[in-house]
């Protein structure tokens, strides 16, 4: 017995001996569409580079940021390569906490990013993280029923139009929403819309000082309009819906009009899940008395972690992962209409994929027009289109969407909510050290 | 009369009981039925409760993404293990305070008792620094050996409360007839307190099983248990309720099956003591 044993022992050791030989890249990741199909794929990878093994640990996205977090802030060295969003690469960056990636395969085309995205994830003209995929934001609507009622939404639309639209599409006997937006309170969730809302109607976040501006008449008016509008022609429990609920309602046909992100557009239009597929018309981030979008841009982005020791390898993967030929081969084997959107200027001037996509046209006019660098016409201190670029935004963002989500859910005053907002902000913002 | 009376009562408290019972297990068993829904019915209002179209894509779709038998070995080793070495150290630490107490016996209990009561993630940092340098992260050991400390105090108090319902004249009769220490805790103390060990055993397996602050915080690939395997199945953008509900009863069957054949056992445990 204890010779077998021993045996047993033995043979184990020189079997993990063997795979000593091939180094093992750990890369943390979110549970999104696009990502799960990556992991899929990744049989191409390991086949042109047999010497690479992949783990992958995929975690929701809370989880997962505050995890990786604690394994970068203190170099703990768990993770090769990890999934990280446009709000963390400068700030990680400038924090000596990620490698630059300059030891990208030859042929990575750097120069056909787009160029608010690469400018997005690079520092001081250095490459930090690179784009898996990429989005905005925009309005997406249902052709039928704007038809039925009688309302015509153009490529540019203002809020006025949008608000006007939304309102004659309700039919609450049928369960038919005019408009459903966020409003789960989140830095991520309901500020997301809302700061790209408040860039789109003037409002800033900070002035150049640092000063919180939620005392200030545009924050009022577009706080004002949001609730009032959600009151008329949201659904029920609004304040409790983020991105996935409003997909659900869209899908079901019980929204009339959803903004949100770009990437939606590739769920809504998708016969396997959506009862609207068809249907689904799309326009430009409304303006709300300025010219401003909304400057909405996001990108998940693969980056190395300083505390790797296998650097090489993963900058291999990630030119693997995120350079053109990745979305050649996903079109092969899934379809142009499934390949990671959002990096690419070439991936829009693909006829192939504009015919797969008939989003690609609005979804490309979205993000160029986002300028992270000027989120909205007053000057600012920070950078970030629907989030401000500092690592106080995280704690800030959701207790300030918290009071909104309370206004739109009727528990305090739009006044009352901004007062709040005011107030909590100011304090942590002096506490932080910016307001001197 | 008394007798029509005894039944009606009888019948009422059978209707309550069920209901708590009913109510108090619904959210597992909406979880079972949605695991067998798409994710559009998942997500239907009004919501679809035994008449839609069951599917067993998405534990197909699970089975093939994720190493669910890696997750589950690693459940198994962390909660069997800590709770073993966790019960091997409290015993005698247990029979030590209730049969030889000192004046400080109590507050020893206390203190033990307060080290549960600061939040986990006031503790994350410096742990994550010395499982770092210590080479501990990601590791089966690791874990356990984070879980064996902090479920101690509860196994203690646990054990603890049970033996202090033993009288300790037996014990003395044994040291009586020569029992040696060691003897007198296997032979004699342990044969008698096997409720209480048994059910403090399988509530501590149930709570290391499910807990998922440190076993999310201080694993990455290798030593992942099945909270992280749940973990993995929710999503900021895209729907999910359906996957994650196959993953999520995927997860707690084990643990379910177990409580289901140890019931009995961790009943006369739990009350152990209060009937007397």
């Amino acid at each position: 017995m204890l010779t077998r044993t021993l045996l047993l022992g033995a043979a184990s050791v020189l079997a993990m001996a063997s795979f000593a030989n091939a180094e093992t890249l750990t890369i943390a990741t979110v549970n999104n569409g696009d990502m799960v199909r990556m992991q899929k794929l990744t049989d191409d990878f390991t086949k042109k580079n047999p010497d690479i093994k992949l783990e992958w640990v995929t975690l929701e996205e809370n989880v997962l940021r505050q995890r990786v977090t604690t394994d970068i802030a203190t170099k703990g060295g768990q993770y090769d390569i990890m999934t990280i969003g446009t709000y963390e690469v400068p700030i990680w960056a400038k924090q000596g906490w990620l490698l630059p990636l300059d030891g990208l395969a030859k042929d990575y085309s750097k120069d056909d990013l787009l160029p608010a995205i690469r400018d997005a994830v690079s520092v001081d003209g250095k490459l930090y993280a690179s784009p898996f995929y990429g989005e905005s934001a925009m309005v997406m609507y249902r052709k039928d029923l704007a038809e039925k009622a009688g309302v015509t939404i153009p490529e540019k639309p203002t809020w006025d139009q949008i608000a006007e639209a939304a309102k004659k599409m309700t039919d609450k006997s049928t369960e038919t929403y005019g408009i459903c937006l966020r409003g789960k309170a989140g830095w991520g969730e309901n500020m997301a819309l809302l700061t790209a809302t408040a860039n789109s109607f003037g409002a800033r976040w900070f002035d150049e000082k640092w000063h919180p501006q939620f005392d200030q008449p545009e924050w009022k008016h577009a706080l004002k309009f949001y609730v009032d509008l959600m009151k008329e022609a949201g659904p029920p429990g609004a304040s409790s819906n983020g991105f996935n609920e409003n997909l659900a309602l869209f899908q079901t046909g019980k929204c009339g009009i959803w903004i949100d992100a770009t990437v939606a557009a590739s769920f809504v239009t998708n016969p396997k899940e959506s009862k609207v597929a068809d249907k689904v018309g799309y326009a430009l981030f409304p303006t709300g008395g300025v010219e401003n979008h909304g400057n909405w841009l996001w990108a998940w982005n693969l980056g190395v972690p300083a505390g790797t020791k296998k650097a090489e390898a993963a900058q291999k993967f990630i030119s693997w992962a995120t350079d053109k030929a990745y979305t050649e081969l996903v079109a092969s084997k899934e379809g142009w209409a499934n390949v990671p959107p959002g990096t690419r200027t070439s991936l829009y001037a693909n006829a192939e994929y504009q015919k797969a996509a008939p989003f690609a046209k609005i979804t490309l006019d979205a993000m160029t027009a986002a300028n992270t660098s000027k989120p909205t016409i007053k000057p600012v201190p920070y950078t970030g289109g629907q989030f401000v670029a500092i690592p106080e935004f995280q704690g800030i963002g959701t207790a300030v969407g918290q009071q909104f989500s309370a206004a739109l859910a009727g528990s305090m005053s739009v006044d009352q909510a901004l007062q709040g907002a005011q107030a909590l902000t100011t304090r942590e913002m002096t506490k932080g050290g910016y307001i001197k | 009369m008394a007798r029509a009376t005894t039944t009606r009562s009888k019948v009422i408290f059978t209707v309550i009981g069920w209901t708590i019972g009913f109510l108090i297990f619904f959210p597992i068993l909406w979880t079972f039925l949605t695991s067998f829904k798409s994710e559009g019915a998942a997500v239907a209002t009004p919501p679809q409760f035994l008449f839609f179209d069951w599917t067993l894509e998405n534990y197909r779709e699970v089975q093939s993404r994720s190493d669910y038998f890696k997750h589950f070995t690693n459940s198994v080793v962390i909660s069997v293990g800590s709770t073993l070495i966790g019960l091997a150290l409290a015993i005698p630490a247990a029979w030590a305070m209730a049969f030889s107490p000192t004046k400080r016996t109590k507050d020893i209990l206390m203190w033990m008792l307060s080290t549960k009561m600061m939040p986990a993630v006031g503790v994350l940092v410096p742990l994550y620094l010395i499982f770092r340098d210590w080479g501990l992260l990601d590791t089966r050991f690791g874990l356990v050996a984070v879980l064996t400390m902090i479920n101690l105090p509860i196994i203690v108090w646990m054990l603890y409360t049970y033996f202090k319902e033993i009288p300790g004249e037996i014990l003395e009769a044994a040291r009586m007839d020569g029992a040696s220490l060691m003897k007198e805790i296997v032979y004699v103390l342990t044969p008698m307190a096997v409720p209480g060990i048994a059910s403090t055993m399988l509530l501590n397996i149930i709570l290391a099983w499910n807990e998922a602050f440190w076993t999310l915080n201080l694993t990455a690939a290798n030593a992942a248990p099945l909270t992280a395997f749940i973990a993995s199945y929710s999503s900021p953008e895209g729907l999910f309720w359906a996957k994650l509900s196959a993953a999520s009863t995927m997860a707690i069957a084990p643990i379910l099956i177990m409580g289901w054949f140890s019931q009995k056992q961790l009943v006369r445990g739990l009350t152990f003591g209060a009937v007397k």
